[in-house]
């Protein structure tokens, strides 16, 4: 069986995309695609295997969505991106960029989700072409308690990810850096928050109903009652049905704690998850702890964690690893790969033990996504 | 007629053309007018509510245009600038 896989890589200077043979030994390149575009995003849609969306804007111009169906030959821009309703008030929202891509349920062929910033949820019934505002969210009575004005990133607050239940797709959880995690099961229609125990050690209350900042969330393919968080606050799980998330980065080494952008789930064991801890002490450097880039893994469900740096330098390297920029595919064994803040692309085939470096130079590296070569 | 200058971060919107003629009383109009012809142009102009994206600068001849129901009188000429910085 073939494993060879493509690595969609999105960077803040356009996209480029990696395909290796069939052991990932080698790797040949094209792109850049849409040199100078601000590319958060680029996704494949395992529902055709073909089809690929791309969320771009550029410095001057505004956010768009890119299709391809020629493996990245040939591109064509949304007729209507992503956009709030118009509104009379001061209030009127306007999309900065789009940030994440979810192709929708497999039951739902053409449908795509997409979360942006400042926080808004969009969804596209015809394959990316035209994408209207999910008002079950973004008119939501609570919508300015949960992601305030003045609240957010750097790059402004983000509704950073979508996640469908694979066995329902009315079953929904977002991820906001403003206001945390938030479950539907209405299909968007209804939202309401899922923090209980994460801390948000921002706040006079470290454990409000809503104001976290869910890094990342993932559910854990072979169980998705299971869902993993990096957090700004730490690591966390939930088991379903509980509503009361389990601080697991507690478990991780003290001197390296348990800040990061991103956790990956073993796509077929529920136990084994990975994160790229990041130093979040004092005035929060966001580099590798102590210049030595490591990868962090669980085979426990976050009871315990083991170093993986075997091929990372050893000393004086300081990027780190933004939320999208971690991914593995569904080999066997599986396939690990981060896009670091340098422009390096890295990545392990033997589930983290050793990593080697794909390429380097690339622009700031902000989404790599990994998926079969159709 | 309206002349409008198109810079080159949309000229793949016009074909290359960085010089363009348009109708509308209003550069709402006149970015309405394109964008029919040139689909996709105005969004990555002005956002959904209407407000110039703050990276663009449109000119009505000398003048900056800051909202785009200002009106246009017949041979006006319209620039469209993008104006980015940092690295």
């Amino acid at each position: 069986m073939s494993n060879a896989i493509q690595l969609l890589v999105g960077t803040r200077k356009g996209a480029w995309i990696y395909r290796s043979d069939d052991q990932r030994r080698h790797w040949r390149v094209q792109g850049p695609i849409f040199l100078g575009h601000i590319v958060n995003h680029l996704v494949s849609d395992p529902r055709d295997g073909r089809t690929l969306l791309m969320a771009a804007k550029t410095g001057h111009l505004g956010p768009t969505i890119f299709r391809s169906t020629d493996d990245g030959e040939t591109w064509t821009e949304a007729a209507r991106p992503p956009a709030f309703p118009k509104s009379e008030g001061d209030r009127g929202r306007a999309v900065d960029h789009t940030f994440w891509l979810s192709p929708g349920h497999a039951s739902e062929p053409g449908v795509w989700w997409a979360g942006a910033s400042p926080p808004g949820l969009f969804v596209s019934e015809d394959g990316g072409a035209t994408w209207d505002s999910v008002a079950g969210f973004n008119d939501h009575p609570m919508y300015w308690k949960w992601c305030p004005e003045d609240g957010g990133t750097p790059d402004g607050a983000l509704l950073n990810q979508i996640l469908i239940d694979p066995r329902d797709a009315r079953h929904m959880y977002l991820a906001t850096s403003t206001g945390g995690v938030f479950e539907s099961h209405d299909r968007a229609q209804t939202w309401a928050p899922l923090n209980k125990n994460v801390e948000a050690s921002f706040y006079p209350d470290p454990f409000p109903e809503y104001g976290q900042d869910a890094h990342f969330i993932a559910l854990s393919p072979p169980q998705p009652d299971r869902i993993y968080q990096q957090n700004h606050c730490g690591i966390y799980r939930l088991d379903r049905p509980s509503d009361t998330w389990d601080r697991i980065g507690k478990a991780m080494p003290p001197e390296i704690g348990d800040i990061g952008f991103t956790i990956v789930p073993h796509p077929r064991d529920a136990d084994t998850a990975w994160v790229f801890p990041m130093d979040g002490a004092e005035v929060w450097p966001r580099t590798s702890p102590g210049g030595r880039p490591a990868v962090y893994k669980t085979r426990d469900a976050g009871t315990s964690w083991t170093r993986q740096d075997r091929g990372f330098p050893r000393e004086q390297a300081w990027f780190t690893v933004k939320r999208q920029a971690f991914c593995a595919d569904a080999a066997a064994p599986v396939g690990l790969y981060l896009g670091a803040t340098n422009g390096e692309l890295w990545m392990s085939e033997d589930e983290g033990d050793s990593w080697r470096e794909i390429a380097a130079h690339l622009p700031e590296i902000y989404s790599v996504v990994a998926a079969p070569i159709p | 007629m309206i002349a409008v200058i198109i810079p080159s971060q949309l000229t793949s919107y016009t074909g290359g053309a960085t010089r363009v003629a348009a109708d509308g009383a209003t550069v709402a109009g006149v970015l309405d007018d394109l964008d029919a012809r040139f689909p996709g142009l105005k969004f990555r102009v002005v956002d959904e509510q209407d407000r110039i994206r703050k990276h663009m600068r449109i000119f009505v001849g000398q003048d900056r245009c800051a909202d785009i129901a200002g009106a246009l009188r017949e041979g006006d000429e319209v620039l469209i600038f993008g104006a980015l910085s940092g690295g």
